[in-house]
């Protein structure tokens, strides 16, 4: 077990103390024996925190973890992004983080099969496959030198975003969870992607076949989408701005919840604010009770 | 010394401050839909601060990481005369931001930028220093990795002592006006600037009281901060 040198200066605190917010400049602890993790720096044998934000410690690492950031993806990441450029073999991704991502040409599904190798042909119409602008859902596969990351598209969930509608979150609010892409029972599915964009879209009901004939993967046209799917997909998209407005966590359940509560009103009333805080009291106290 | 009477006998000054006080200082943060954002007042100058990013670098052939801009709101200032010239302060105010900023990042970004606006709402006195401390609160507010605080504040000396935190009246009446910005944790000076002449033997009680003046700013804004 660690134990923490007593404080001699006003700044020093204890680390383990839980909930405990730091400001830029200021002393966690002078204890050697720690180490140092993101939101902190080591500065005359001392570690100081670089950032606002809430302590967290796993062992010996202590990092701090400032209340909004711009995205800093993990491996396996889920996110939604948009085309910002076409380069040499890849696309430039804006993904809300301090680089643009680059999903290489390589790293995505061509139509005609998984395996089949890339050709000159291919290089030339790139943009047939994503264009400047174009949504797309992918995954974080790894990360340059220089803290760029790199996406693939390698697998079926992921590709080309259509019949929806994006909302914009902070990254900060999105909860890590199992599954990022979300079927409501309402016909309306969502990708939370972990940099903060979140894609509700029309439910497109997939068949085994289907995924073995990709041609379909790159379409540029919506589907029909009627009166009371357009209603559903926007009543999704206000909920999750009510969840954004009032800081709240964006996860599966609170959407679900608050989905229900709010079928009383039509989608446009969800944006008044005092509605959306007694919605979000409701949900959350009703996830209370469930647990 | 100066044509206005700027210490009345019983010690106050035009706005009925102490020598060695500070004026009112109000701030908060998250305001805006940027990444990190501030507003704060010192006295009657107003001021709002916006950041973005870090973010994909669009510039390539410039070396600094951090853009700032400032802007004057033609509305800010008393008088109604037009400031072409002004432009030039400006633009060294926002140079001197830039260079303190880029000071105190813990550089870790590797080919992204910063960019800082920072609109001036009213002005009276003390801009530079406004500005300096309100962009520090909105770099904390985005999330962006500095070593410490950076607080600024002005001093004065006038009547035969030094006063703090110089308004708009006695800023522009001949007094010496020292600006300075440090990190208030280990109180490195990152910039100094002094308009006017002043003796060198007073120099020094007019460098402590602006160093305290920075300490009481930064328990404010570590305070707004906290929430």
């Amino acid at each position: 077990m660690l134990i923490l040198k007593p404080a001699s200066h006003a700044d020093d605190m204890e680390v383990d103390r839980k909930e405990e917010i730091v400001t830029p400049g200021q002393v966690i602890t002078k204890d050697l024996a720690f180490m140092r993790g993101h939101g902190t720096f080591t500065l005359n044998e001392q570690l100081v925190a670089s950032v606002a934000g809430k302590i967290e410690r796993v062992n010996k690492l202590v990092s701090v973890k400032p209340l909004k950031t711009r995205f800093n993806g993990e491996i396996g990441d889920v996110v939604v992004g948009r085309i910002a450029e076409l380069g040499n073999k890849r696309w430039r991704v804006d993904i809300q983080g301090r680089q643009e991502a680059t999903l290489l040409l390589s790293s995505i599904n061509l139509p005609g099969g998984v395996q089949r190798r890339k050709n000159e042909a291919d290089e030339m119409e790139m943009r047939s496959f994503f264009a400047e602008g174009d949504m797309l859902s992918a995954e974080v596969q790894a990360f340059f030198g220089d803290g760029g990351c790199s996406l693939h598209t390698r697998s079926f969930k992921y590709g080309k975003l259509r019949n929806g509608c994006l909302v914009v979150a902070p990254s900060a609010l999105i909860k890590r969870s199992k599954s990022h892409f979300i079927s409501l029972s309402c016909g309306v599915d969502v990708v939370l992607g972990l940099n903060g964009y979140i894609w509700v879209q029309k439910h497109v009901f997939i068949s085994p076949e289907m995924q073995n004939q990709p041609e379909g993967l790159y379409i540029n046209e919506n589907d029909e989408i009627s009166m009371e799917e357009r209603e559903a997909i926007s009543r999704v998209c206000n909920i999750i701005t009510a969840l954004v407005n009032h800081k709240q966590m964006i996860y599966e359940t609170i959407i679900v919840f608050m989905y229900e509560n709010s079928l009383e009103y039509q989608p446009v009333e969800l944006l008044s604010a005092d509605l959306q805080k007694s919605l979000i009291d409701s949900a959350i106290s009703q996830l209370e009770a469930a647990e | 010394m100066s044509r206005l009477e700027l210490i009345t006998p019983e010690g106050l000054r035009v706005d009925g401050r102490r020598p060695k006080e500070t004026r009112r200082i109000y701030s908060r943060t998250d305001l805006l839909a940027a990444d990190g954002s501030s507003y704060i007042e010192m006295g009657n100058t107003k001021l709002i601060t916006t950041v973005y990013g870090p973010k994909e670098s669009k510039n390539n052939n410039s070396n600094s990481i951090i853009n700032v801009e400032f802007h004057l709101a033609s509305f800010a200032s008393g008088s109604t005369a037009k400031k072409l010239r002004n432009d030039k302060k400006l633009m060294e105010n926002s140079i001197a931001i830039r260079d303190i900023f880029e000071s105190v990042l813990i550089k870790s970004f590797g080919r992204s930028e910063i960019d800082v606006f920072i609109q001036v709402l009213q002005s009276d006195g003390g801009v530079l220093a406004a500005a300096i401390n309100g962009t520090c609160l909105a770099l904390i507010d985005a999330g962006i990795p500095i070593t410490d605080y950076v607080t600024a504040c002005t001093a004065g000396y006038c009547n035969e002592q030094a006063i703090l935190d110089l308004n708009y009246i006695e800023e522009s009446s001949e007094v010496p006006c020292l600006t300075v910005a440090l990190t208030p944790k280990n109180e490195k000076i990152l910039l100094m600037n002094m308009e006017h002449r002043l003796h060198l033997d007073n120099f020094d009680s007019v460098l402590s009281l602006a160093k305290t003046g920075c300490q009481t700013i930064y328990e404010s804004l570590d305070e707004c901060i906290r929430k």
